[in-house]
């Protein structure tokens, strides 16, 4: 792919004697919104992880706007931004606080902050509230808020680990549109979902991954008439076997 | 390093303390309620029978002087350390290693043969003062020592029964002083380091739940360098211990605890608890490197707490001397060493004994906290 943002080559991730991920290699556009899915205990988490620079991989090569990740993290760190799976904010702080704490540690100057912070507490429904203590805010208000932090520092690269989890559906519809309109500034967006709902409504392309392999990779609808079958979550079952059980990971 | 960042985590961590009621009250409240109860409720000495070092400046220009030396030394309990000049001696009580200073007086010898030539005739003898100098740091020296010293004086003139028909008199320079000096106020100095070493408790507890709800890792993934997040949780304890040390002297002023020092010293003072902050930045990171979860790192921090506790505060004059010994180990022994050699004896800063303890205050909290570093980094690299 010429206009690839992001680059894994070959990854391999091994937890002492648990291969997390074997050998995976995908490439993804500048501009993309790409779904990386797969049952518990898949790797979509590793692969995350191993991308923003937290986790080192066994074996392999990771690279995000030509910067590898593991020899120039702290440059690659600068243009990303990561929602992850657990609501990370702290409850001692408002939510405008939490969002001031993030952006300094992006280094946002004060201008440039107080344009960003305006836009999201507003185009995720949290503008009201953003001055009372997150611990007063309700599950879907900490996701959104969570949602904020990853973005406060406009990155070019956007990694949203279940982003709308614990959401009940009119959060997650905001969540929605406001992917939608990400997508449409040319920002490129991972998202790893449980959602096939969500995949599909969303996502360019979707990777399915199980067991530490990448076992498909397509277009949602490329994927469904390949298959010969009706809607995403059928590819998923045809794939993996499985369907996907949120419950079993909560 | 980037300065917004630093700030930003101190910013943090300060509203945290404010607004995190349990932290609040670990941090701030308990100590000053508990200072407070305890300077009220306690302050006695115990333990084995003690041996007080004296210095002895003999300036007697005849023999007897050699016999009072003799006889103070049989009573077991004083060991005495002969001195050429009166500064020296002087020195070395304000920095506490003695904890008395006789001076014989020149006519020493002259006085005592006068009350034996006519030991029932007052108007033959050549009277004298010995001068007593007493550690005014020590509330069982300034009780303990004037008695013994009173009582040899006492046999020497045979007088057992009528002390006050003697040549011989004991002046005890400083007693005076030492009157006014309550146990609260040798309490005090200790209580400075009782109040900074809970910020173990805070540091633990907080490491550990912001590993366990993924802030830890939600900071890691922004550009922050593992330097500028240390030093900036650093400084947002040693902020926390100043403010601390601020509220233990208010409210140690507010009961009656006025050293007469000058702000210099308060400085020192201020500068010696915030040094002694990273030891506790130190420790708090090595329980939240074992601890998997903030009940845990509670239960963990008390291993940290507790020696320091009882070896390294106010509590610690008051148990045996083999507990004493062991005080050495923990560094806010040092710490509270210091602040009584310049509260209560009036040692000056550039003493050998404050030098001493700040030299290791410093190198103990600088290899503590190093030690903390390391092993957090390394734990929890991936």
């Amino acid at each position: 792919m010429a206009d690839s943002i992001v680059i894994i080559e070959d990854l391999v991730k091994k937890f002492e004697d648990v291969v997390a991920l074997d050998g995976v290699s995908l490439q993804i556009a500048k501009g993309e919104l790409f779904g990386l899915l797969g049952p518990n205990g898949a790797g979509k988490t590793t692969i995350i992880n191993i991308l923003c620079g937290v986790l080192k991989p066994t074996s392999g090569f990771v690279s995000i706007n030509g910067y590898d990740v593991q020899r120039e993290t702290r440059k690659v760190k600068e243009f990303i931004g990561v929602c992850p799976q657990e609501t990370a904010i702290y409850p001692y702080l408002t939510g405008l606080e939490n969002a001031e704490l993030f952006g300094d540690l992006y280094a946002v100057d004060k201008h440039t902050f107080r344009a960003r912070c305006n836009m999201l507490f507003e185009r995720l429904a949290l503008a009201k509230d953003a001055k009372r203590r997150t611990e007063k805010y309700s599950g879907g208000m900490k996701r959104r808020l969570s949602f904020i932090l990853a973005l406060i520092h406009d990155p070019q690269v956007i990694f949203l680990d279940e982003p709308t989890v614990g959401m009940d559906p009119q959060s997650r519809h905001v969540v929605w549109d406001f992917i939608r309109e990400l997508k449409r500034e040319g920002k490129t967006i991972i998202l790893t979902t449980h959602y096939m709902e969500e995949a599909e409504e969303l996502c360019d392309r979707v990777g399915i991954i199980d067991h530490g392999k990448m076992i498909a990779l397509d277009p949602p609808r490329t994927l469904i008439s390949k298959n010969d079958v009706g809607n995403l979550e059928e590819v998923f079952i045809k794939f993996t076997g499985r369907k996907i059980r949120e419950n079993e990971w909560r | 390093m980037n300065a917004q960042r630093v700030f930003a985590l101190i910013k943090k961590e300060l509203r945290k303390t404010v607004r995190d009621s349990a932290v609040l009250f670990l941090i701030f409240l308990f100590p000053i309620i508990f200072v407070f109860t305890f300077s009220t409720a306690f302050g006695g000495s115990g333990g084995e029978q003690p041996v007080y070092n004296i210095g002895i400046i003999d300036m007697d220009e005849g023999n007897a002087s050699q016999i009072l030396l003799a006889a103070l030394s049989d009573t077991k309990i004083l060991n005495l350390n002969i001195y050429g000049d009166d500064q020296t001696a002087q020195n070395d009580l304000s920095q506490g290693k003695i904890q008395a200073v006789i001076l014989i007086p020149k006519d020493f010898s002259l006085s005592l043969a006068s009350y034996q030539a006519a030991p029932d005739d007052p108007s033959r003898w050549i009277n004298t003062t010995l001068t007593l100098y007493l550690d005014k740091g020590s509330l069982i020296a300034t009780q303990a020592i004037p008695p013994i010293v009173q009582q040899v004086i006492t046999l020497m003139t045979g007088y057992e029964k009528i002390v006050s028909l003697s040549p011989l008199r004991l002046e005890t320079a400083h007693l005076v002083d030492v009157k006014k000096t309550s146990a609260f106020e040798f309490m005090a100095p200790g209580m400075f380091t009782f109040a900074s070493i809970y910020i173990i408790f805070m540091v633990a507890q907080s490491f550990v739940q912001d590993r366990e709800n993924g802030m830890m890792k939600r900071i890691r993934i922004t550009p922050i360098t593992p330097t500028e997040f240390m030093i900036g949780q650093i400084l947002s304890y040693a902020i926390i211990a100043l403010v601390q040390a601020a509220l233990v002297f208010t409210m140690l002023y507010l009961l009656g605890f006025r050293p007469n020092v000058d702000l210099h010293t308060y400085a020192f003072t201020f500068f010696l608890l915030t040094v002694f902050s990273f030891s506790n930045v130190g420790f708090g990171l090595i329980v939240a490197t074992i601890a998997k979860t903030p009940g845990a790192a509670s239960g963990i921090s008390f291993l940290f707490v507790l020696p320091q506790l009882f070896l390294g505060t106010f509590v610690g004059a008051s148990l045996s001397s083999s507990v004493q010994v062991a005080s050495r180990f923990v560094p806010n022994y040092y710490v509270t060493d210091a602040l009584t050699s310049l509260f209560l004896r009036g040692a000056a800063i550039t003493s050998q004994t404050v030098l001493f303890d700040l030299m290791v205050v410093s190198a103990s909290c600088a290899a503590i906290l190093a030690l903390g570093v390391t092993f957090y980094a390394k734990c929890y690299k991936d």
